[in-house]
C-alpha cells in the first residue's frame, strides 16, 4: 500500500518560529553585525540581508564527548604506502584526528570556528531599526478627503450596468413575479373552475352566454399572466460602492543639505548614510515615501539624487535659503492635510552669522507646526557656532518633534540614529 | 531481451509517473520478499525539505532555538551548494513517511522511492532493534502529544523556562535511554490521561524519597530489619541508588528533589523522543548499506525490465557513485568513514560471499559461503547491529578494496603508530577495532549515576569510566552545568580508571574556580 500526499500547497515556514527564536537568543551578537554592516556598506547595498557570524562556542550545545588524549585505536580508509609497525607524525598536533570513525553529521559543527548564516532582508532590517519609532506616527490619522477608497457597501436601486448585482436582482425579480402572479392565478383558477362546471351540467340547463363570458375572462387572464414581466428595471440591483476617505499613509522626506565650500565628500557620505537609513525606515512604516533632494550654499536648489550628492560648490553659506524652499516645496506640492512631513537637514553648522536667526523664526512660525519631525544633525569636529545655538532653542520649544545631534565620524552615524528614533516611553 | 519501454523518458516527472514506477518497484520489491510499512510518499518544496532536516526529520516538533539553528545551518549549506537535499529523509513510522522534493528530477524521485521507501522502511520494519525500541505506528501521535504540552507549558511558566529546561535536557539527551526495557506503545490521548496520574503519582514518590531526615544519626533503627518506611534502608546508610544508573534522565525525572511536576513531564517527553532515535544512532552503517543495496538492486532490476531509459540509468550510477565513495584518509574531502560506502561494501561483498565464495571466504565464513543469498542478507539485516555487524561480515576483501589501516594513537608516545594493515596479520585485528569504533558504549564516555547524598547535601555524583585513558572533552562544564540546573544541588562528576579516581569535576565551582 502506498499513497502519494502532494504537500507543497502546506503552510511553509514550519521553521520560522525556531528560527525567530534562534535570533531572539543570539540577539545581542547578531546587533553587533548588523551595526558593522551599516557602517561598512554603501548606499545601493543597503537594501540586502546580512551574513552574521557568531562563534561556535557561543552557539554549541554541548554534550559529554570524548577530549584529546588518552590511547585509542582510529580504523582509516584508503592506506597507500604504510605497512604495520610504521610510526608517523601527529597530523596538526594535539587534538587533530579526530572526526575518524565519527561517521556522520550528527557533530553539529563542533570544530567549526564561526556559525554562520544569513539573515534575510526583513529580519535584517528588523535589527536595525529595533527598538526604533518614529515620533509622532499617531498625529497622521487625520482622515484625508482627497484620498479616498471605493468599498462595498450594500446594494442599491440605482447604479450603472457594469455593478449589476445578478443574484440580488434575480430574486428581486422573482419575488415581484410571485406578488404580482398569484391574485391573477387565483382568478384564473376560479374562472376555469366555473367553465369547467358550467360545461359540466347538461347541455340543456348550459348558459352560452355565460360560458363564452367566462371563457373570454379566462383568455384575458392567461394574457395578463403572460404579461408580467420576467425582469423588470424595478427588480434591478447595484453592487453599490462608497467613497471612503483613508488615512493618509504617505510620508514625504526633505533631505536638506549644505554643499558649500567646507562640506567635503566625506561629510557627504555621513549624509547620505544618515538620509538613507531615515529613508528606510520611513518605507517600513508608511505605503509611500517620497523624497526631495534640496541642497544649498548662499541659495538653495532641488535637485535630484545624483546632483545632491555629487556637487559640491564654493562659498558662503545661508541655511534659511534651504528652509525658505522647502516651505515653498510644501505649500506648493505636499499639503500637511495629506502627508506626513519629514526634514532631516545636515550641515556642518557654518552659517552667515545674521541668518541663524532668521532659520530659527523660520521654524518656529512656518515649519514646525507642519511637521512629524525634524532632526538636525552636525557633522563636524569643531565647536558649535551660531547656527546650533539657535536650533537649541528651537529644541527647547519643540523638544518631542525637534532633535539635533552632533557626527563627528562614520562610526557615530548609526548610535545617533539611533538617539534619534530611540522609542518614547507614551506619555 | 526486452523490448525496452520505459515508463518515461527525461528528467520531468508527474505523479502519473511516479505512481507508475512506485508500482514497478513494488512489484520487484516484493519478488525479493521485502517486508515494509506502507508507504506514505509526500511531494515537498525545497524549504520544506530543509524544514524536516532542521527538525531532525520529525514531521511535528516542539518548537525550540536548535531547530532554528539547525534550520539556519541547513539553508547555509545547501544556498551554497554543499549539500544535496535529495536522500535520507524517511521517518521509522507506520505509514512509513518519505519525503520526494519537488525540484528532483525523475531519476532522483524514482532513486528516493526505492532507497527510502524500500530500503529503509524494510530496515526499520525488520531490524531487531527498532522492533524492540520503537513504535512505529504511534510516533506521530506522541510527537503531536508533545508539541502540545509542551507549547502549554511555554504558556503557562514562559518561554525562556521551557528553553533552558530543554537546553539541559537536550545536553543529557544521549544519556536518556533505557538500554534493557522496551517502551509500550501508547497513543496520543492515553499519554495524556497517564500524564495527569503520573505528575500525582512520581511526586509523591519523590517526596517520600526527599523526606528522609538529613543527618539522622545511624544505627537508630535496628539492623536488618526492613523498616517500613525505610524499605531501600536509606536511614542505615546504604547508597542510593544502590546500582549504578546509566538512564541520567530517568533517574531525574524520578528522583531530582526540586522540579515541578510539569518539568519532569518535560525530561520525559526528551527521554522517550531520545528512545526513539536510540536504534538509528547504532545502525547508521546497516541502515544506510541496506538502502543502498536495495536502491541499486531495484534500480538495476528496472533497467534489465527496459522500464528505465540509458539516460536515467547514466545520471543515476552518477549519483550512486558519489553517495557511496569513500575518500582516503589523506584527501581534503575525508570526513571519517562514510557509513553508505561501508554499508554498501559490507552487503555487496555478503553477496558475492553466497553466490561466488572464494576459498578465503570458505575460511572466514564457513556458513554463510555459498548459502541462500536473499536469507543471508535478510538474517543480518535482522539481527545485528553496526558493531556486531562489523565484527560479523566486514571481509578481508571489503577491508583490502577500502584499503583500511589501523593507528593507535598513545598520549604518551610521541608518534602515531600503525598496528594493522589490509593484510593476513591484519584482517581480524582491524575487524575487532572498526566494530569496537562503532559501539556506542566507545564512542559516547561511559558515564553513570553512582549516587545521591540523601541524607547530607543532596549532591549527586556522578562516575565516568576512563577507557584508555581517554579524559571528557572540555564540555563537560557546560554539560554538568546543565545538569546542576535540573538537580537544584551540586553535582559532582569523578573519572576513574581502574577504580582509582583521576579526575573530578564539580559544579557550582568555587568562587575563585569562576575567574578563571
Amino acid at each position: 500500500m502506498t499513497y502519494f500526499i502532494d504537500r507543497r500547497a502546506n503552510a511553509k515556514h514550519k521553521s520560522a518560529v525556531n528560527r525567530q527564536r534562534f535570533l531572539d537568543r543570539y540577539r545581542t551578537h547578531i546587533k553587533r553585525s548588523v551595526e558593522e554592516a551599516v557602517n561598512r556598506r554603501s548606499i545601493t547595498d543597503m537594501e540586502r540581508g546580512e551574513k552574521v557570524s557568531i562563534p561556535s562556542r557561543d552557539i554549541s550545545e554541548p554534550v559529554f564527548q570524548h577530549g584529546p588524549g588518552g590511547k585509542r585505536a582510529i580504523v582509516a580508509p584508503g592506506n597507500k604506502e604504510f605497512v604495520e609497525g610504521d610510526r608517523l607524525r601527529r597530523p596538526g598536533g594535539g587534538g587533530g584526528g579526530d572526526g575518524a570513525g565519527e561517521g556522520g553529521a550528527s557533530n553539529q559543527g563542533e570544530g567549526m570556528d564561526e556559525f554562520a548564516f544569513t539573515l534575510s532582508r526583513e529580519e535584517f532590517l528588523d535589527f536595525v531599526f529595533d527598538g526604533l519609532e518614529l515620533p509622532h506616527l499617531e498625529r497622521k490619522n487625520l482622515v484625508d478627503l482627497d484620498e479616498v477608497r471605493q468599498v462595498r457597501a450594500g446594494v442599491s436601486r440605482d447604479g450603472t450596468p457594469a455593478r449589476i448585482n445578478i443574484v440580488r436582482s434575480m430574486r428581486e425579480a422573482q419575488a415581484r413575479r410571485i406578488a404580482m402572479r398569484a391574485p391573477i392565478r387565483r382568478a384564473l383558477r376560479e374562472a376555469r373552475e366555473a367553465l369547467a362546471e358550467e360545461e359540466r351540467k347538461d347541455p340543456v340547463l348550459r348558459n352560452p352566454a355565460r360560458i363564452a363570458e367566462l371563457k373570454a375572462e379566462v383568455e384575458r387572464l392567461e394574457k395578463r399572466l403572460e404579461a408580467v414581466p420576467f425582469i423588470d428595471t424595478y427588480d434591478l440591483r447595484y453592487n453599490n460602492l462608497i467613497d471612503q476617505p483613508q488615512p493618509s499613509s504617505k510620508a514625504v522626506m526633505f533631505c536638506v543639505m549644505d554643499v558649500s565650500g567646507s562640506m567635503t565628500q566625506a561629510h557627504k557620505d555621513i549624509a547620505k548614510r544618515f538620509f538613507l537609513l531615515l529613508y528606510l525606515f520611513l518605507e517600513r512604516n508608511y505605503e509611500k515615501v517620497e523624497l526631495v533632494f534640496v541642497r544649498h550654499h548662499t541659495a538653495a536648489k532641488e535637485v535630484d539624487e545624483e546632483e545632491f550628492f555629487y556637487s559640491r560648490e564654493t562659498g558662503g553659506t545661508i541655511v534659511s535659503s534651504a528652509l525658505t524652499l522647502v516651505d515653498e516645496i510644501i505649500e506648493a506640492r505636499y499639503p500637511p492635510g495629506q502627508w506626513n512631513l519629514y526634514v532631516a537637514q545636515a550641515s556642518d553648522g557654518d552659517n552667515w552669522d545674521d541668518d541663524s536667526v532668521a532659520c530659527r523664526e523660520l521654524l518656529v512660525d512656518r515649519l514646525m507646526p507642519r511637521l512629524q519631525y525634524f532632526t538636525y544633525v552636525e557633522i563636524t569636529p569643531h565647536a558649535h557656532q551660531a547656527l546650533w545655538e539657535e536650533y537649541e532653542r528651537v529644541e527647547a520649544e519643540y523638544d518631542t518633534r525637534f532633535a539635533m545631534r552632533q557626527i563627528v565620524e562614520a562610526a557615530d552615524i548609526y548610535p545617533v540614529f539611533r538617539e534619534l528614533f530611540k522609542r518614547r516611553v507614551a506619555v | 531481451m526486452t523490448r525496452r519501454q520505459p515508463i518515461a523518458t527525461g528528467s520531468d516527472w508527474n505523479f502519473e509517473i511516479l505512481d507508475a514506477f512506485e508500482g514497478e518497484i513494488a512489484r520487484l520489491a516484493d519478488e525479493y520478499r521485502l517486508d515494509t510499512y506502507p508507504n506514505q510518499i509526500e511531494v515537498i518544496t525545497t524549504e520544506q525539505m530543509m524544514d524536516a532536516y532542521a527538525s531532525v526529520g520529525m514531521p511535528v516538533g516542539y518548537h525550540h532555538w536548535s531547530f532554528g539553528k539547525q534550520f539556519l545551518a541547513v539553508e547555509q549549506a545547501y544556498r551554497r551548494g554543499q549539500m544535496g537535499l535529495a536522500y535520507e529523509l524517511v521517518i521509522n513510522s507506520d505509514p512509513c513517511i518519505a519525503y520526494l522534493m519537488e525540484e528532483n528530477t525523475l531519476m532522483m524521485q524514482v532513486l528516493v522511492m526505492a532507497h527510502a521507501c524500500y530500503g529503509h522502511n524494510s530496515f526499520f520494519k525488520g531490524n531487531y532493534l527498532f522492533r524492540t525500541w520503537t513504535d512505529a505506528s504511534s510516533i506521530v501521535d506522541y510527537l503531536v502529544f508533545a508539541r502540545k504540552y509542551i507549547s502549554e507549558c511555554e504558556e503557562r511558566h514562559g518561554v525562556e523556562a521551557v528553553e533552558q529546561l530543554l537546553d539541559a535536557c537536550h545536553a543529557l539527551q544521549n544519556y536518556g535511554v533505557d538500554r534493557y526495557k522496551r517502551p509500550s506503545p501508547v497513543s496520543a490521548a492515553e499519554e495524556a490521561r497517564r500524564q495527569k496520574e503520573r505528575e500525582a503519582h512520581l511526586q509523591a514518590q519523590v517526596n517520600t524519597l526527599w523526606r528522609t531526615i538529613p543527618g539522622q544519626p545511624r544505627g537508630d533503627a535496628l539492623p536488618g530489619m526492613a523498616d517500613e518506611e525505610d524499605p531501600l534502608g536509606l536511614h542505615e546508610g546504604g547508597r542510593y541508588p544502590p546500582e549504578p544508573q546509566e538512564n541520567l534522565l530517568y533517574f531525574i525525572e524520578k528522583n531530582a528533589p526540586l522540579l515541578a511536576p510539569w518539568q519532569r513531564e518535560v525530561v520525559r517527553i526528551v527521554r522517550k523522543l531520545a528512545q526513539y532515535f536510540y536504534p538509528q544512532r547504532q545502525t547508521q552503517v546497516m541502515n544506510e548499506g541496506w538502502a543502498c543495496f536495495w536502491h541499486y538492486t531495484l534500480m538495476n532490476r528496472l533497467y534489465e525490465e527496459g522500464l528505465v531509459d540509458e539516460g536515467l540509468m547514466l545520471e543515476f550510477l552518477q549519483s550512486h557513485t558519489s553517495v557511496v565513495q569513500q575518500p582516503a584518509f589523506d584527501s581534503p574531502y575525508f570526513s571519517g568513514i562514510n557509513p553508505y560506502a561501508l554499508g554498501f561494501a559490507i552487503f555487496t561483498d555478503l553477496k558475492r560471499i553466497c553466490e561466488a565464495p572464494t576459498q578465503e571466504d570458505r575460511e572466514w565464513f564457513p556458513d554463510t559461503a555459498g548459502s541462500d543469498w536473499r536469507e543471508t542478507l535478510e538474517f543480518a539485516m535482522r539481527n545485528f547491529k553496526d558493531e556486531s555487524f562489523i565484527q560479523q561480515f566486514l571481509s578481508p576483501k571489503v577491508m583490502r578494496d577500502l584499503k583500511l589501516f589501523m593507528v593507535v594513537d598513545d598520549d604518551q608516545e610521541e608518534m602515531l603508530e600503525v598496528s594493522a594493515i589490509h593484510d593476513e596479520r591484519g584482517y581480524r585485528r582491524i575487524r575487532d577495532a572498526l566494530a569496537t569504533q562503532y559501539a556506542l558504549a566507545v564512542r559516547e564516555p561511559n558515564i553513570q549515576v553512582y549516587s545521591a547524598d540523601i541524607r547530607g547535601d543532596r549532591s549527586l555524583t556522578l562516575r565516568h569510566v576512563q577507557d584508555g585513558r581517554r579524559p571528557l572533552a572540555r564540555s563537560v562544564y557546560p554539560v554538568i552545568r546543565h545538569l546542576h540546573q535540573l538537580w537544584g544541588f551540586p553535582v559532582r562528576l569523578e573519572s576513574v580508571e581502574n577504580d582509582e579516581v583521576v579526575r573530578r569535576y564539580h559544579w557550582p565551582l568555587a568562587e575563585e574556580e569562576r575567574r578563571d
